[in-house]
């Protein structure tokens, strides 16, 4: 790992202030992700901005939802007793995510923050246009490793169907965060211009020109808490996560679903995909035609099909646009339980 | 500079006032202030970014229950403290990219990955490690249960698995063998031990021992 200066804040003011004196500089949380990627030299940090010891990590009832405070643990998240009661599709999104220690170490603002997965992004002698133009290390501006995409044509199996561009393939690793786009989450930030609210729909973006940038973070912008509203999914909620092994795996398709239901009919409901997209993949169109509609194998299939439009593969991930429906229509088919 | 001598500084900002505060200050003053490999780089009259490389911090931390007084390069994770430092050799360095778990500590009674963890973070941590597990000469009851089903094989896994084998029950998932499974599946080994942790691990959870 290359050498860097090490700061410890313990106020949000100091750690924004820190962030924005320097350029190369990184909050540090759980460090499960910036910690991997530093010692395989993707990532190199003039200074890192230890944040463990802010005051974030509070899970508390607001007056229209819950708040979790971006320092919270993913373990201490997933088995908060507010969270399993109102939010299960969140908890069970998080306790797919990784392994026990590293949701041990993984913090909520962290996980929204983690790299894609995808391996020419962790390869520095392959070409990749969202590793090369990142602004880091002593040699600011200079690319680390060659441009271009590597996966485009190359081994693509994990890779992204929607979104895309002709610059970047890849996709957005977590799991937590699938889950917070179906709940409709909102995003606490401060920064160097004060506070905003982020829509989660909108914090991450799509690669287009710039897959270096992940998000709508400003610069030296931290993430302070995540908002939840209340809803009635709680009784019918699943995340299903289809993946080589049985745990400790990324996606090779997620769902996330929340329902509410009257009898058999759908009042109201979220869908959103993981493993296809440069960013959570919320399915609106899927959930407009879901509403009012009884809950049959056939409306999934018709919701399932109007989700994949615009779908493209690469090769290697051509069987994704047939299991991401399937795992529609069986994430679906549980959350209702209909199967 | 070291914690108690400046706790406001050092609390809210200590690397960056102590850059400023070696640019600033004489050779003499740092002699008194900083820790000797940086002092050393400063008065060679070495640039920043090379006195950087030798630069130490101050740690504390408690590992094991005796508290440590350190000085560290703020890139040595925890799992090269233990093992290149301070000779816990028990912890182990398997893939050292959080992905098999053979590096698993308790750090304030949770389990981590020390590969992935900056020794930095631990300040004020209570660390325990596979060393610190039995009660003198009286081993663990996840140690006893890991022998007495044999479920070492090589060995070079175990101390991680143990540790994730205690923290499975004190975290309330060791129920049935299955859930056993998945909150074991952070660590990974490529041999046969599997089925010979779990059997350990349930006649732990089974006999009610204080874990």
């Amino acid at each position: 790992m290359n050498p860097f200066q090490f700061t410890r804040v313990t106020t949000p003011k100091a750690a924004i202030s820190a962030v924005t004196k320097e350029s190369g500089t990184y909050f540090l949380a759980g460090g499960t992700n910036l910690i991997d990627l530093m010692k395989r030299e993707v990532i190199i940090p003039e200074r890192l901005v230890d944040i463990n010891k802010l005051p974030l990590a509070t899970i508390e009832k607001t007056a229209t939802g819950l708040r979790i405070g971006a320092m919270a643990k993913n373990s201490t998240v997933a088995e908060h007793e507010l969270v399993k009661k109102n939010f299960p599709l969140l908890s069970q999104a998080l306790n797919a995510g990784a392994s026990a220690q590293l949701r041990n170490m993984a913090t909520v603002g962290g996980n929204m923050m983690q790299r894609t997965r995808c391996s020419y992004f962790y390869d520095n002698t392959m070409p990749c246009n969202k590793r090369s133009p990142v602004q880091a290390g002593p040699d600011k501006g200079e690319p680390n490793g060659p441009t271009g995409c590597g996966a485009i044509g190359g081994y693509n199996r994990m890779h992204a169907i929607f979104g895309t561009s002709e610059k970047c393939i890849a996709v957005h690793p977590s799991d937590m965060c699938i889950a917070l786009v179906a709940l409709d989450a909102t995003v606490n930030v401060s920064g160097p211009k004060g506070d905003r609210k982020i829509p989660f729909v909108d914090f991450h973006r799509l690669p287009g020109d710039a897959p270096q940038k992940d998000n709508t973070l400003q610069p030296g912008e931290l993430i302070m808490s995540v908002d939840l509203p209340m809803n009635e999914f709680a009784k019918n909620s699943h995340y299903l996560k289809v993946r080589d092994r049985a745990s400790y795996a990324f996606a090779l398709i997620s769902v996330g679903v929340g329902v509410d239901m009257k009898g058999k009919t759908i009042q109201d409901v979220r869908l959103a995909m993981g493993g296809v997209a440069h960013k959570p993949w919320r399915l609106t169109e899927a959930e407009q035609f879901l509403k009012g509609k009884p809950a049959t194998e056939a409306n999934f299939k018709q919701a399932a099909a109007l989700a994949m439009k615009g779908a493209k593969s690469f090769g290697e991930n051509d069987f994704k646009l047939t299991m991401a429906p399937n795992s529609i229509v069986e994430a679906l088919k549980t959350a209702t339980k209909t199967a | 500079m070291t914690d108690q001598q400046h706790p406001d500084e050092s609390a809210e900002n200590s690397g960056a006032s102590r850059r400023d505060f070696l640019k600033q200050s004489s050779i003499m003053a740092a002699f008194a202030m900083t820790p000797p490999a940086a002092v050393t780089a400063v008065e060679k009259g070495l640039h920043e970014k090379v006195a950087t490389r030798f630069e130490q911090m101050p740690l504390r931390v408690t590992i094991n229950g005796t508290a440590q007084q350190l000085n560290i390069e703020p890139r040595v994770t925890l799992l090269d403290l233990l093992r290149e430092q301070l000779n816990l050799t028990g912890t182990k360095k398997g893939c050292d990219h959080g992905q098999c778990g053979a590096c698993t500590v308790h750090v304030d009674g949770t389990r981590v990955n020390a590969c992935l963890t900056l020794a930095m973070t631990t300040e004020g941590c209570k660390v325990t490690t596979i060393e610190g597990l039995a009660n003198g000469d009286q081993l663990h009851p996840m140690q006893e249960a890991f022998i007495k089903h044999d479920g070492f094989q090589c060995g070079y896994c175990t101390p991680g698995q143990i540790m994730s084998a205690v923290a499975c029950i004190r975290e309330g998932h060791a129920d049935n063998p299955d859930e056993i499974r998945e909150y074991m599946s952070g660590n990974i080994c490529r041999c046969g031990a599997y089925s010979n942790i779990v059997d350990a691990i349930m006649d732990v959870k089974q006999g009610g021992q204080k874990v």
